[in-house]
């Protein structure tokens, strides 16, 4: 057998005929993944982007459709799509469309989103399509209607898009969850799950089949070819590297030229600010006016829309984005991608790099823009670990408890259930193969009645028994509810922000700037200035649901606008930098000042070996300082400044304040902190008491509390009448949670909260591994003055204060006062 | 904190009640009892313990200032059926509560039947001395106690805000903070304040330990009404206890 026909074996003649007019060959993936669901078995495809992995999903399907005749197929999806963006879903269809209609298939392909009509919604379910294309939420509104049963009878397929960026997430436990429905309603059906490259495939190939009771399953995988390497450069240069900031001002004149050079550019930033920052930037040394956009969260939907329309018909030549862009729509032409700032993970930094949708075998290209010196040591290790094919494992968490009762809710809505069948489907679910009898009856007794110890809510129950031991809703008012608050995003209360004229009274109108966190404007008084859209803005007022600022000429903000790093540093390249300090062989790649920076900090104070953990204390001004370096993340690093900090009071230390970076934690207090016990102080014990202390009064804590209380249906996001506000619904959850906290700390709702805020806004199991890592290990340098690793982070203290046009000269005192200090020998 | 209203001298305490010595009287305003079971009803199932928390904070200030007498300023039930679903526990607890004083129910209008079997006596509003005690504020009412608008201050500071419920009262009258454990709040900055108070008043804020005063306007926090600010105001000033 020529080598040929093997390889086109499973391809029928009109798909072969296809590939060939087009040019193309199939790729051996999209072969393999064909002879995976012939055998019917789940695969999960692994392969970069570019290499025709959503048709390589779709192939086995339109090949299965392609040979029955359309009169003959049955009512009802055949396949159906998840993807986790609505609009990638809609762009997905659209190209589907194009080799169903050539090769003459004549199929029904459907979207179903938050935004498809209602009337659309009733003929689907009369007239299934053959193939439905949709996203986890809208799943799960279709597993709770009564007739999911017969909707989903004949289905043969799943396919899940960016399986990578949904599981390991709560949106990837409300999808888990439905499959394990999916799996009892339509017993007969395969999956194919698509992933951009990522380090461990074994949990996304347990997330795609059933698991048993005992011992683990896992999905066929099959890995795509593996692209050309990246092309990765660091700008940096040997002149001037910044000692602290996020927005590489200073880069910006070789970013524009960069731009310049390519056809199509992304520019990828870690937050909103920095987005508008360098965006700003961008245009103010723009001066051919290339068309280059804007792509953020927070800017309107219909203006996002018109930015990817420009630039799906090319017509732009570079979009400054946040991670809204990480995932989505390839578009062919961008051939070049530029990050500003730290990479934050190996594997973010892959998956920006694929955005430029290259040929497989040429190389991508990427510029990495280091805004600061440490930014320097992350890009240099994440570009090592690219090149040498190593990412960052993300810790797999466990499914959420929240999400499980909102899905029991579901199956409720949909029909009775049984509690020990349902257990045992869920069970199914990977995310919740480990879930307890106790935690489940738990759950179903919190969608009961709200699962109190005081056991009061009986008669309001909204399930009841049926006679034979089935659970039911108690009326169809349960299921509109239901309905009405399905989904797991929950989004913080935003609030317009509108310039308007100087002089003229507040709420008179003005232009829409965008859209900012409610609860930071809240903050603001009237008079306070902060930053937005590229300036200082005073604030003036709030009214309705919209902030109202005026232009200020005032040169610096008062109120810093949340500017650090959205994502925190991941575990794997937080050990690479920690290695790369502790070998002054590896520093030859790093620009002059970096080096620099490094040798005078080994001769004045010393760098931490991995594995262990760096203290130092000195005199500064009239306060005292302790700086240690976990390099474990910002969030960490908080709950750290926090708990230090108590226990710092405890010791008489007169603590005044904390700030945490990435990387470092400064301390300043009015007494010396230079003969403390160090282990005792760091000691894992901290955790205990002292965390359940502060717990109890966290506003992050009692943040996610209101979430787990919205996603589990305790607060209603609406109300069968109205809205609430987003307001009204984080006042009151706050009392909840008080009332909850003093008599029921083991409620189901507190523990969902606790695991939570352990893996997410605290990153308590973070901290904790650190803890556990350094014992022992800590090496203290109490020096007479500050040290070169410090300045950042104290610099970080001044900057997050200051900002506008004088900033710089600002800073520039306080900086050079400060590195005189430090780097003098 | 003692203050004024009216010319009779009242005891604010932190935990959002008002002692009047003189006629040894304890004011609470808008309990709102069994607002968790009025939304279990819905279908919200609000932890069951608000009652319970409501009536162990009124034990404390029993224990704190021994009145002969309970003024209840009205809504002292999130709705009417609320007396007939009170746990068991509850409502030994707040039949206990009434029986040991002279308890005044002033009706709301979350509440506007108080059966009998609770006993203290019910009234649509009552005056004592220089002060009048109802439910609903009045325009330009001289010494009047009342309720029902659960005042909330929110004071802002360095990008850190608190929220609190609050007295607000410029000296000739006085609106009580809610009582009740799920009570929200209306900022004091709401038009409906500024009907009763104009501009000059004082918010007082309930902290952990005491009660902290806190200038009017300029130094709260806004929803709904926006004017001139002054920002060289600093943004907490206290009042000490005289």
């Amino acid at each position: 057998m020529n080598l040929l026909a093997k390889i086109d074996r499973p391809l029928p003649p009109v798909f072969a005929e296809w590939f060939a007019a087009k040019g193309w060959s199939p790729r051996p993936h999209q072969l393999a993944l064909i002879e995976h669901a012939q055998a019917g078995e789940s695969v999960l495809l692994v392969a970069p982007t570019g290499g025709g992995k959503t048709l390589a999903g779709f192939l086995p399907s339109l090949i299965e459709l392609a040979g029955v005749h359309p009169r003959s197929r049955a009512r009802a999806v055949h396949t159906l799509y998840v993807s986790p963006l609505k609009a990638l879903a809609v762009d997905v269809a659209r190209n589907l469309e194009m080799p169903a209609s050539e090769m003459g298939l004549n199929l029904r392909i459907e979207t179903r989103t938050g935004d498809t009509p209602a009337s659309r919604r009733q003929r689907q379910k009369h007239l299934p399509p053959d193939i439905l294309l949709t996203t986890p939420e809208q799943l799960s509104l279709l597993l709770s209607s009564r007739d999911a049963p017969r909707f989903f009878s004949k289905l043969r397929a799943v396919i899940l898009d960016e399986l990578h960026a949904l599981h390991n997430s709560k949106r990837g436990d409300l999808l888990a969850l439905a499959l394990s429905r999916l799996q009892t309603l339509a017993p007969q059906h395969r999956r194919i799950g698509l992933s951009a490259t990522v380090k461990d495939p074994a949990p996304l190939q347990r997330f795609l089949v059933p698991q048993p009771r005992e011992g683990e399953a896992h999905s066929a995988l099959v890995m795509g070819q593996g692209g050309a390497k990246p092309e990765i450069d660091i700008l940096a240069s040997d002149a001037y590297v910044p000692w602290a900031g996020h927005l590489a001002h200073h880069s910006m004149p070789e970013v524009m030229d960069a731009i310049r050079k390519a056809k199509t550019t992304l520019v990828f930033v870690n937050t909103r600010s920095q987005a508008e920052r360098t965006f700003q930037e961008l245009w103010r040394l723009n001066e051919d006016n290339l068309p280059i956009a804007l792509h953020h969260g927070s800017l309107a939907p219909e203006q996002r829309r018109k930015v990817e329309a420009a630039m799906a018909k090319g017509a732009l030549r570079a979009v400054v984005c946040t991670s809204t862009l990480d995932l989505g729509i390839d578009w062919g032409a961008v051939d070049k991608v530029i990050c500003i700032g730290a990479p934050k993970g190996a594997a973010r930094l892959v998956q920006r790099i694929g955005r430029a949708n290259h040929r497989l075998d040429e190389p991508s290209r990427a510029l990495l823009v280091p805004a600061n010196r440490f930014e320097v040591l992350e890009c240099e290790a994440a570009r090592d670990a690219v090149l040498a094919g190593e990412l960052d494992g993300d810790r797999v968490k466990k499914g959420s408890l929240d999400v499980l009762t909102q899905h029991i809710l579901c199956v409720a809505v949909s029909s009775p259930f049984d509690a020990d069948v349902l257990y045992d489907e869920v069970k199914t679910a990977s995310p919740y193969a480990a879930l307890s009898r106790k935690d489940f009856d738990d759950a179903v007794e919190f969608v009961a009645t709200g699962g109190y110890a005081l056991k009061t809510y009986e008669r309001y129950a909204r399930l009841r028994r049926t006679p034979e031991g089935l659970w039911r809703i108690a009326s169809p008012r349960v299921a509109q509810q239901y309905r009405l608050n399905a989904g797991v995003i929950v989004e913080d209360p935003m609030l317009e922000v509108r310039l308007q004229g100087k002089g003229r009274p507040v709420g008179a109108g003005g232009r829409v700037l965008g859209k900012m966190e409610e609860y930071f404007l809240e903050s603001l008084s009237p008079g306070d200035t902060f930053i937005f859209s590229g300036e200082v803005l005073r604030f003036e007022g709030i009214r309705e649901t919209a902030a109202y600022v005026t232009r200020t000429r005032d040169p610096e903000a008062q109120i810093p606008s949340y500017n650090g790093g959205k994502f925190p540093l991941s575990t794997f390249l937080a050990s690479r930098v920690r290695e790369m300090l502790a070998h002054p062989e590896q520093w030859r790649t790093l620009p002059d000042p970096v080096g620099e920076w490094l040798r005078i900090q080994e001769l004045r104070s010393i760098l931490p070996k991995p594995g262990q953990l760096l203290v130092e204390t000195f005199p500064r001004g009239s306060k005292e300082y302790l700086v240690c370096y976990p390099f474990e993340g910002r969030l960490a690093h908080q709950t750290l400044g926090m708990l230090l900090t108590r226990r710092l009071e405890r010791l008489r230390k007169r603590p005044l304040g904390f700030v945490a970076n990435e990387y470092a934690l400064a301390i300043w207090a009015l007494s010396d902190m230079s003969r403390l016990d160090l282990d005792k102080l760091f000691d894992e014990d901290m955790l205990g008491d002292d965390l359940d202390a502060w717990l109890a009064e966290s506003m992050l804590y009692k943040r996610t509390f209101r979430n787990c209380a919205i996603i589990s249906g305790l607060i209603e996001r609406k109300t069968l009448n109205a809205e609430k506000t987003g307001r009204q619904v984080n006042f009151s959850s706050d009392l909840m949670y008080d009332v909850l906290r003093a008599h029921e700390p083991d409620h189901i709702l507190l523990r969902a909260t606790y695991e939570d805020a352990a893996s997410g806004l605290l990153d308590i199991a973070r901290l904790s591994g650190m803890l556990k890592r350094v014992k022992g290990r800590i090496v203290v340098r109490n020096l007479d003055r500050v040290s070169p690793l410090a300045v950042p982070a104290l610099l970080e203290i001044s900057k997050e204060m200051v900002a506008g046009e004088a900033r710089d000269e600002l800073l520039r005192e306080t900086e050079e006062a400060l590195v005189r200090d430090a780097m003098r020998v | 904190m003692r203050i004024v209203v009216n010319r009779e001298a009242l005891l604010l305490d932190a935990l959002g009640a008002a002692f009047w010595p003189a006629e040894s009287a304890l004011i609470v305003s808008d309990l709102h009892f069994e607002k968790g079971s009025s939304f279990a009803r819905g279908g919200q199932m609000l932890p069951p313990y608000d009652t319970m928390t409501t009536l162990s904070r009124i034990a404390e200030l029993f224990a704190r200032h021994k009145p002969r007498r309970v003024i209840a300023l009205g809504d002292s039930f999130h709705d009417g059926e609320g007396p007939e679903r009170l746990p068991e526990a509850a409502r030994a607890m707040l039949t206990g509560l009434v029986s040991r004083c002279e308890w005044i129910w002033i009706e709301g209008n979350h509440d506007p039947d108080i059966p009998e079997w609770l006993g203290g006596r019910t009234a649509s509003e009552i005056a004592i001395g220089g002060l009048v005690f109802r439910h609903e504020p009045l325009a330009g009412a001289a010494g009047e106690v009342a309720g029902h608008l659960h005042p909330c201050a929110t004071v802002a500071r360095r990008g850190h805000t608190l929220r609190r419920r609050c007295f607000v009262s410029d000296g000739v009258r006085l609106v009580m903070p809610a009582f009740g454990a799920y009570t929200g709040g209306l900022n004091v900055r709401d038009p409906a304040f500024q009907s009763l108070f104009g501009t000059s008043y004082l918010a007082y804020a309930l902290g952990g330990r005491r009660v902290y005063a806190v200038a009017g306007d300029a130094q709260l926090m806004r929803r709904n009404i926006i004017e001139e600010s002054h920002p060289s105001i600093p943004a907490i000033r206290t009042v000490d206890m005289p």
